[in-house]
């Protein structure tokens, strides 16, 4: 039982940190057909800057505010304009494709400025335990659960009940009409890449005490967000959320009571039955072509 | 006209002679092939930095036998398949020995293009095997396996007095190399294995793996990982709360797991060939040479790079002359001793099959701090 418990917590506090970044693909998906492959180099960068910024005799609380901000700047306003609103006139396929130049660029310049090492990363949360259920759970654990869950709270407060969320959705759901009835729409869009941009900084605040800071360890993330996201409803940001915990909980139960070795074959095995039986996700709203 | 033209080509290849004879009289070429990206870049950097180390030291005293030396480096990406074909490109630059890789798994794929190219490899490897194949070029720069799990097994049977282990391993050459050896080292002693986990190279997340190893209520644990994922594993043994002893080998309380880990390293037992913590005053020399020139302090795998480098200055004094063929006649069976040779740091010798034997140390983490807690003699002593 107390096992049990244990796994289940931390699948959970992985699989939330998993949907706050498989939201950030819905979201970009949604707003401007942007299929970031890079999403998982954008989960790793951020504790870079922080990093950077903690090496230059910064507190960590005031490297983690400069690591966000410097986030939201590049990976957020500079990605939209210098990546995405280009290359998006070409199609969702050279997109595509130059995210995934991207996710090089990104792996290689963290390596040439931080070497191929990893490096430690402290963690909010401090390392002690809690009694959950008569388990010792990890108190590192349920705090990553909470915060991801608070942001992703925080986030359906704004989508659904602010004005600002009012029209983002318009803009996701028909931006012609959206901009006729006076909706900015570009600032929306921009919106919704900044809110990325603050997820997957997130993201990077709570797995890279886990995974530690290194070049490679978005490959990981982007791929298990990338399932998530399908898994749960690439068109729905409850899927995203859904398919993360789900995704999380089902990797650490398998990797427990199945076998460690074929782990990784899970969230594949996974991903190949949602999309043999029910294509648009647990949640997605099945999308047909319009010609 | 066919005279002069004959006249020409031998004209032409006395020049290229002489250019052969002044190569062979410049710089001695090493070439150094190692773990500089991927999963295993603290084991090359570090490699490469002792090796760098070292030939500064040695060009700066004026070199082997009046001859500066010259090392490049060159990156497996710690993938085996790139490994093999850096070793190949390094061979075809014709260099007087080959060192490295470090990954077992690398070295097992370059070990037969350095035998058929008849240059000496000393390498960073440790599994088992790669001794056992009768390869005389190939050489270590640490124990292997063979030596180093009976050891530990003796250890965690009579000095912890555990009669159950958890095995956490990684599934490359070196940790299923390990895993064996110390399966039935346990097997010899009594000691029963109650959990055989195996995990994989780079894996990020462990928590599945700690809660199965708790769930089989152990005495200890037996942790062989490479540093990065030992680093991710002592982390989350300490989220999870265990509390039996945690025992490992070299790569459980080196230096850059403890910067990794932090207090989580705290406890940690390891047995390890070289540190430079050990109480030996040639090592903690070193380390402060080294720490001056690259700012922070070398694991053991910098030590291997350091001592590689004089083993092949050793060798070749003791030869009197730089010859790629001889040189792996003459290491089997050399003992090198730190009063003819300071740069070897302690007392080593190289048996028949190239592994090596030496003092080792038995070392535990205390406050953020490899100590040697115990220093095991030579096995040969």
């Amino acid at each position: 039982m107390a096992t049990l418990v244990n796994i289940l917590i931390a699948g959970l506090a992985t699989g939330a940190i998993y949907a706050l970044v498989a939201i950030g693909f819905t979201l970009l998906w949604q707003t401007s057909q942007t299929i970031n492959f890079a999403q998982g180099e954008f989960v790793m960068l951020p504790a870079f800057f922080m990093l950077a910024a903690a090496n230059m005799g910064l507190p960590f609380w005031a490297a983690v505010l400069i690591g966000f901000n410097v986030t939201m700047l590049l990976l957020g306003w500079g990605f939209k304009r210098l990546l995405v609103d280009p290359m998006l006139r070409h199609g969702v396929l050279p997109l595509a494709i130059a995210t995934m130049a991207l996710s090089v660029f990104m792996r290689e310049a963290v390596k040439e400025f931080f070497t191929a090492e990893a490096q430690p990363f402290p963690s909010i949360v401090p390392a002690t335990n809690i009694d959950i259920l008569g388990a010792v759970v990890s108190l590192q654990n349920v705090g990553a659960l909470g915060v991801a869950v608070a942001a992703v709270l925080a986030l359906q407060y704004l989508l659904t009940r602010t004005s600002v969320g009012h029209q983002m959705q318009a803009t996701a759901q028909n931006p012609t009409v959206a901009r006729i009835l006076g909706v900015p729409v570009d600032r929306m869009i921009l919106y919704t890449f900044l809110i990325n941009a603050g997820l997957v900084a997130l993201a990077s605040l709570l797995i890279t005490p886990i995974y530690l800071a290194k070049f490679s360890s978005g490959e990981v993330l982007g791929q298990a967000a990338f399932i998530a996201a399908i898994v749960g409803g690439f068109n729905q940001v409850r899927g995203a959320i859904a398919g993360g915990l789900l995704l999380g909980v089902v990797d650490n139960l398998a990797a427990t009571y199945v076998s460690t070795q074929y782990r990784a074959a899970i969230p594949l095995f996974l991903l190949i039955a949602i999309i043999l039986f029910r294509p648009q996700g647990l949640f997605g709203r099945a999308e047909e072509r319009t010609v | 006209m066919k005279a002069w033209k004959i006249a020409g080509a031998v004209a032409l290849a006395a020049s290229l002679g002489g250019v052969a004879f002044a190569q062979t009289g410049g710089p001695i070429k090493i070439a150094n092939v190692g773990e500089l990206s991927g999963g295993g870049a603290t084991v090359g950097t570090n490699f490469k930095n002792g090796a760098d180390l070292a030939v500064a030291e040695i060009n700066a005293k004026g070199g082997i036998l009046g001859r500066t030396i010259e090392i490049t480096h060159a990156d497996t990406q710690s993938n085996p398949g790139v490994a093999r074909a850096q070793v190949q490109k390094a061979l075809d630059g014709n260099p007087y020995v080959l060192l490295g890789p470090g990954f077992s798994g690398s070295v097992k794929v370059t070990a037969s293009l350095a035998q058929q190219a008849g240059i000496a490899q000393i390498m960073g490897g440790e599994a088992a095997e790669l001794t056992q194949t009768g390869n005389p070029y190939l050489f270590r720069t640490s124990f292997g396996q063979q030596s180093t799990m009976p050891k530990v097994a003796r250890y965690i049977a009579e000095d912890v007095k555990a009669k159950n282990v958890a095995v956490i391993w990684v599934n490359n050459d070196f940790g299923k190399g390990g895993r064996d050896t110390i399966t039935k080292e346990f097997a010899k002693r009594g000691v029963k294995v109650v959990a055989d986990i195996s995990t994989e190279a780079g894996q990020a997340d462990f928590a599945a793996d700690v809660a199965k190893a708790k769930a089989a209520n152990p005495d200890a644990l037996f942790v062989y990982l490479n540093e990065e994922e030992s680093a991710r594993i002592l982390k989350e043994l300490r989220r999870q709360n265990v509390q039996v002893p945690l025992i490992g080998e070299t790569t459980l309380t080196g230096q850059k797991v403890i910067e990794l880990a932090g207090d989580a390293a705290n406890g940690a037992r390891g047995h390890v060939g070289l540190t430079t913590d050990a109480p030996v005053p040639a090592l903690q020399q070193f380390r402060e040479r080294f720490s001056k020139k690259y700012n922070y302090v070398p694991d053991h795998n910098g030590i291997k790079g350091y001592l590689a480098v004089y083993v092949v200055k050793a060798v070749t004094e003791k030869m009197g002359k730089v010859d790629p063929k001889e040189f792996a006649k003459t290491l089997h069976g050399m003992t090198i001793t730190p009063d003819k040779e300071p740069g070897i740091l302690m007392e080593t010798t190289y048996d028949q099959n190239g592994d090596i034997d030496r003092q080792s140390f038995m070392t535990e983490v205390v406050d953020g701090k490899q100590v040697v807690k115990a220093v095991l003699p030579k096995l040969g002593s």
